[in-house]
């Protein structure tokens, strides 16, 4: 049984013009896995109240959570989280949920990570982890984002210890060479690891996303069963 | 209808208010097609009244959930076990 818990907002961290890290302290947080998420409850002063699920994006070895938002504009809770919030303000946490979207470094590799935009928050706890934990499993990273100013931790991306792979869907940065389009299988074919090599693939993004990427991995031979996705939806936010 | 679509991941809060396990780990027998299937991998229709979870390979639903006077009334008829 999972009570709610209060947490504490102690930094707010611009990430791209849309989206923002919130480093929580949350007493009584029991830790988590790489890939898991909690819920949010924010109260108003008339007592209504809103309730969103938000991806963890620090490691298990990071201590306390933090979250990264995107702000959706007709949404009701992502402007207040990545606009307003400040060191100080309370907010209601219940988590850490879901175990089935989740990768521990004792599990092993390949490690082939499939991101559209926001997506990519998730899978960058999971290779926090990888890097904490010095795994050698070797792990790929692809990441959908419309333009380069949209990519959530560009700056750290880098230096996590895995090969990146962009692809820009709108806008691609001056002379460049790598892919500019949405993610299709013949992409994923020369990015993915073979199937032959079993990778444990984690896709996360928009539903359409997830299921056209989910779809074109199993044509392309890699078993269903090592494949486990995510879908944001559209709604909500 | 496809972007309202989520997964199992998105009902862990709720059922971790009523269940001692994960419950996106628990592996269903859809009593549809037979088809087993984590929860974390049933498609999940979240922005109606209640929450619908359907079997990834027959759409058939498998459970339903709703929220009545705080409390959580679940149908389960659609799944025909449940391995914990």
């Amino acid at each position: 049984m999972a009570d709610w818990l209060q947490a504490e907002v102690r930094e707010v961290v611009p990430e791209t013009p849309s989206a923002a890290t919130l480093r929580l302290a949350v007493p009584g947080w029991r830790g988590h896995t790489a890939g898991q998420h909690l819920d949010v409850r924010l109260t108003a002063e008339d007592g209504y109240t809103a309730q969103r699920s938000y991806s963890i994006a620090s490691a298990p070895e990071d201590g306390d959570p933090a979250i990264t938002v995107e702000r959706l504009d007709d949404g009701e809770v992502s402007p207040y989280l990545v606009d307003e919030a400040q060191p100080g303000d309370h907010l209601e946490v219940r988590g850490p949920v879901g175990g089935w979207f989740v990768w521990l470094a004792s599990r092993g590799g390949p490690l082939l990570l499939v991101a559209g935009g926001s997506g990519i928050v998730p899978l960058m706890a999971m290779l926090r982890h990888r890097a904490n934990v010095r795994s050698d499993a070797p792990a790929r990273l692809l990441l959908s984002a419309r333009r380069p100013r949209d990519v959530i931790y560009a700056p750290e991306l880098p230096t996590v210890g895995a090969e990146i792979v962009h692809t820009y869907t709108r806008e691609a940065p001056p002379g460049w060479t790598g892919y500019a389009r949405r993610v299709d299988r013949a992409m994923l074919e020369e990015v993915a690891f073979a199937p032959a090599e079993r990778p444990w693939v984690f896709v996360c993004g928009a539903t359409a996303f997830v299921e056209s990427v989910a779809e074109d991995l199993v044509a392309l031979g890699h078993h269903a069963s090592r494949i486990r996705t995510e879908r944001f939806g559209a709604t909500g936010g | 209808m496809e972007e309202r679509r989520l997964d199992g991941n998105a009902v862990a809060g709720m059922l971790s208010r009523v269940l001692a396990v994960d419950a996106t780990t628990v592996v269903g027998t859809c009593a549809g097609c037979g088809a087993r299937e984590a929860v974390g991998e049933t498609l999940v229709y979240a922005d109606g009244p209640g929450v619908v979870l359907r079997c990834p390979g027959c759409e058939g639903v498998v459970m339903r959930f709703a929220e009545i006077r705080g409390r959580l009334v679940a149908d389960m008829r659609g799944m025909a076990t449940m391995t914990f």
